[in-house]
């Protein structure tokens, strides 16, 4: 039974040239229609995953900082009544932190969100500017500041190797986030997905990528700085005070089962993979049709399962257990990792393995996916 | 029947681009062989890549039928000969079939290299050579210079060469009597013991193998029964002939003359260029002089892109061998390329055109390895085998080196013709290949070089190196001189210190060095990173020569991965998964077949 719900509002001012997610951009948007859509779609998984309080709930978006206070409070009410909360609930909610948004901080954190993850990105109005950002260096500050004085938790991204940073300019950025006084960070190198507008503009040569070489450096001294100010990481580009690790991401890459609901959102629940409508009219469309938005559950057999558990838990510095996942899966160990390529690279400093869990050492987070294709077993990975 | 006195039989020696085949098709034309609108361009020439490279592969012949100026009415067998030395003994075949020949030179760029190989050959048949000057209309056109350099080079009299524009028809009539008046007429007792060479034979789809023919003495008529008398076969003559250019049948064939005849013969390999054929009864009882059985002397591996296309390429390779028996092949398989054929070939040309025909006619992708030469090793005993003599012609077969007591390699001789400014960078080249100056001589702004060199040295990729340094104004032609004693290695390479049996070679010890460090850097460029640094190496048995390091690959990582990036991510991980599926492992290096393709490539350096 699913205890975390992620909750997707696809709306942004603007589109991001870097980002991938499912976010649209438009004039209006019927806040009472919605309402009532959200509410049907959380409806259907708390009847097919609910008998269990929530321990996390996650707005994602988009730009959810954009949802009028009152509809997180219907949404976080339903949610209660449907599935009732754990006493210490984390309610994360991602914000960009424009100035008129930091001004409905309050309002959310009354509705009940307890936790902020803020989109700052950048203390460099250059960069900001660059990454298609509307909120300045200086107007991010601020908003944090305002999101540290009414959330238990704040949290913010940044984003570094950035065409042509060199490491003295993001050491320096990454001392100064640090001396921000938050207890958890996300910092993400800037990657050129596929469809997006920078992905257009290094097709077309007007923007140069930060070579591999030169982001492995940075990504060294990010490792080395976090662990110097105690914000170790415990996910690829995940850094928190031990303790304050975000609960919701965890499930995520513990591999629980989650609900999604809303444009687009996944979830994995009782054994199936759910995918919901992406585009916002047809979610809307598919919610008057059929009462939820689900455009696909997938069920998904033992060794779907098995490799998705790996791909995500070896992503965590604690690793995977591969008893538990056996339990799980049905699947031995032996058919859940290539053990020679394993010892392998645990020879080679990359990767660890004690007793029943596996992982990842800090040298070889950087390099996880080419091991990922190493050590999870081809019959597992096999379409 | 043709009187002899009547019959001209002449062979056309002319360097590429010469203007040769546009000569023989103006010839042609002229005599009423074929109305302009059966003229396709170039009649000789018949397949794409004869048409394409401007070189002849096959020996093709045409029957003319031209009244002379002084009323008679000749019979001019004009044959069109190989010319490259790879095909040196079907030139000599077709040579033989003659009493003459006609030297094409182009009026503005001189003799080369490659006429000269085939002049000299004609003149050692006794040929009489008619000297023709053509593209004379060229406003670049020296035919003084020419006829010097005629006298000078080759050295026979140019003093009466015809002036010609094939292209523009202009000397034709003067070349057809010229051809009666100087070349000397065919010889032959009509009523001896029938003795007819086989000059060349190929394959036709609808004909079966049809044979070109010389007859030497006899008459050669449908529905007789012969015999190869170094094949030691027998047939019944089915059809008797010639070429007009289109076919033509005739009840017979009579000494002096050349023509073809079918026999019901499937494969050309049991009509060896060279042989005799005579009648069952009442034969010959000697053959003709000057047969040879065709050696291989290059081989390569011919492998399938794609596996699955081995079959394929088996089929292929066999209808080719249809036509061609030159060639030779056997099944190999290899660790990094899987399934493929060692074929041999009679020289580089040769192979390109196999190679090409393939990719071509018969539509595969190929992998073609670093071509090799045949060594010849003496073995000492070993405990479990006596001392004896064996031939090598894979790398990947290399004995024991402990057991080798010699190693022979074939030498060839070569003669290139250059201009001067050219000569400097052409010596060092031949220098570096191990090459032992035989002879220079200047003419005019050009110079004649004569180098020794062993011909795995040029094998690699002398040719086209030549070219590179010469801008393509040296050419470059050889001829075999057998086999001499090298301090000849196998240079290994390995990879994360693992050999790769598909990229070894054989080797000078003297260059070993510098092949092997040019192949490390290839394979440095070629190799993608991996997870930790692969060292490459070039080793000679357990000492390493040349050595690269392909460094760790840092980053490979999604930097975002959330709940609803599971999918994607492990969309990622299949493809990942599909590609590492099709590279070839050593030693936990994964090498993708590229690599090996573009490593064993030949001619790239």
């Amino acid at each position: 039974m699913a205890r975390a719900l992620y909750i997707h509002w696809p709306f942004c001012l603007k589109k991001c040239p870097y980002c991938d997610f499912n976010s649209h951009v438009r004039a209006d948007v019927e806040v009472a229609r919605w309402q009532s859509g959200l509410i049907a779609d959380m409806r259907r998984e708390a009847e097919v995953a609910g008998g269990e309080t929530l321990q996390s709930i996650f707005f994602g978006g988009g730009t959810p900082s954009l949802m009028p206070p009152s509809l997180v409070s219907a949404l976080l009410h339903e949610a209660e009544s449907l599935w009732g909360f754990d006493e210490n609930v984390e309610i994360t909610l991602e914000a960009n932190p424009s100035s008129v948004e930091a001004s409905r901080f309050a309002d959310l954190a009354s509705a009940g969100v307890n936790r902020a993850s803020l989109g700052l990105q950048s203390f460099d109005d250059g960069a900001l500017q660059m990454l298609g950002r509307l909120h300045s260096a200086q107007e991010g500050l601020a908003a944090l500041g305002v999101a540290q004085d009414h959330f238990d938790r704040v949290s913010f991204d940044l984003i570094y190797a950035m065409p042509g940073q060199g490491e003295a300019d993001w050491s320096a950025m990454l001392d100064r986030a640090l001396g921000m006084g938050t207890d958890h960070l996300s910092l993400y190198q800037l990657t050129i997905e596929p469809g997006t507008r920078f992905a257009t503009d290094v097709r077309r040569g007007a923007l140069r990528p930060l070579d591999d070489d030169s982001a492995a450096d940075l990504f060294a001294i990010t490792r080395e700085l976090t662990d110097a100010a105690g914000l170790p990481a415990y996910e690829i580009s995940n850094h928190a005070r031990p303790g304050q690790e975000s609960r919701h991401n965890l499930t995520y890459w513990r591999y629980r089962d989650y609900c999604g609901i809303g444009p687009g959102a996944h979830g994995r629940r009782g054994g199936a993979a759910t995918l919901r409508h992406k585009k916002p009219e047809n979610w809307l469309a598919s919610i008057d049709r059929q009462g939820d938005g689900l455009s696909e559950v997938r069920p998904q057999n033992a060794r779907e399962q098995a490799s998705e558990a790996l791909l995500m838990g070896l992503r965590l510095a604690e690793g995977v257990d591969l008893a538990a996942l056996s339990r799980r899966t049905g699947i031995e160990r032996g058919g859940l990792v290539e053990d020679g390529r394993l010892a392998f690279f645990c020879e080679m400093g990359l990767a660890w393995s004690a007793g029943d869990r596996i992982g990842i050492t800090p040298s070889g987070m950087p390099v996880l996916d080419g091991l990922l294709a190493e050590i999870v077993p081809s019959e597992l990975v096999a379409a | 029947m043709t009187d002899l006195s009547l019959i001209r039989n002449f062979s056309i020696i002319a360097h590429i681009d010469h203007g040769k085949s546009t000569l023989a098709d103006r010839l042609i034309q002229f005599t009423g062989g074929l109305t302009d609108r059966e003229m396709s361009e170039q009649v000789l020439d018949n397949m794409d890549i004869e048409r394409e490279r401007g070189i002849t592969i096959k020996a093709q012949t045409v029957r003319l039928n031209y009244t002379a100026k002084n009323g008679e009415t000749y019979q001019l067998n004009l044959m069109d000969t190989p010319g490259h030395v790879d095909f040196a003994y079907e030139v000599s075949r077709s040579l033989a079939a003659c009493e003459g020949a006609i030297l094409v030179v182009d009026a503005a760029q001189g003799v080369e290299a490659q006429t000269l190989a085939n002049v000299y050959q004609s003149i050692e048949h006794d040929h009489e050579i008619v000297p023709i000057i053509n593209k004379i209309d060229l406003p670049a056109a020296e035919p003084e210079k020419v006829k010097a350099e005629i006298e000078d080079i080759i050295g026979i009299d140019a003093s009466e060469a015809v002036l010609t524009s094939a292209k523009s028809g202009i000397g034709i009539e003067e070349v057809l009597e010229a051809v009666v008046a100087r070349i000397p007429p065919p010889e032959g007792d009509r009523s001896a013991p029938l003795k007819a060479m086989l000059v060349d034979s190929w394959y036709d789809p609808y004909l079966g193998v049809v044979i070109l023919v010389r007859v030497v003495a006899g008459t050669l008529t449908k529905g007789l029964h012969v015999k190869f008398m170094q094949g030691g076969t027998e047939h019944l003559v089915d059809r008797v002939g010639c070429m007009n250019p289109k076919i033509e049948q005739l009840s017979q064939l009579q000494a002096g003359e050349i023509g073809f005849i079918t026999a019901q013969i499937k494969e050309v390999e049991q009509a060896r260029v060279g042989d005799t054929i005579t009648t069952v009864k009442n034969g010959a009882d000697k053959a003709l002089p000057g047969y040879k059985e065709v050696q291989p002397v290059v081989f390569c591996g011919l492998f399938p892109v794609d596996a699955a296309d081995f079959e394929k390429l088996r089929e292929s390779i066999g209808k080719l061998r249809l036509n061609d028996a030159s060639f030779s092949f056997e099944m190999e398989s290899s660790a990094a390329l899987g399934f493929g054929f060692r074929a041999g070939f009679l020289g580089l040309l040769h192979l390109e055109i196999i190679q090409e025909r393939l990719t071509r006619e018969y539509d595969l992708d190929l992998i073609t390895t670093a071509p090799s030469v045949v060594y010849r090793i003496q073995l000492g005993k070993s405990k479990t085998d006596d001392a004896r003599e064996i031939e090598l012609h894979n790398p990947s077969d290399y004995p024991d080196p402990n057991r080798i007591e010699m190693i022979e390699e074939p030498w060839i001789k070569a003669t290139i013709y250059t201009p001067d400014e050219y000569l400097g960078a052409i010596l060092k080249l031949c220098q570096d290949r191990r090459g032992i100056q035989i002879d220079l001589t200047y003419v005019g702004g050009r110079a004649q070089v004569t180098y020794e060199l062993p011909l795995n040295e040029v094998v690699f990729d002398f040719y086209d190196r030549l070219k590179s340094i010469s801008r393509g104004y040296a050419s470059f032609d050889y001829e075999q001189i057998g086999l001499r004693e090298g301090d000849l290695v196998k240079m290994s390479i390995l990879v994360n210190n693992e050999p790769v049996d598909a990229l070894s070679m054989i080797v000078h010890r003297d260059v070993a060095e510098a092949r092997g460090r040019g192949m490390c850097e290839r394979l440095k460029d070629l190799i993608p990173r991996h997870l930790f640094k692969i060292p490459i190496q070039a080793a000679i048995g357990g000492k390493v020569i040349a050595r690269e390091t392909i460094s760790a690959m840092r980053k490979d990582v999604t930097a975002k991965c959330y709940g609803g990036d599971i999918s994607r991510k492990k969309k990622l991980l299949e493809k990942q998964k599909k590609g590492k599926a099709k590279m070839r492992e050593y030693g936990n290096v994964s090498i993708p077949q590229e690599a090996f393709i573009a490593a064993l490539r030949m001619g790239e350096e």
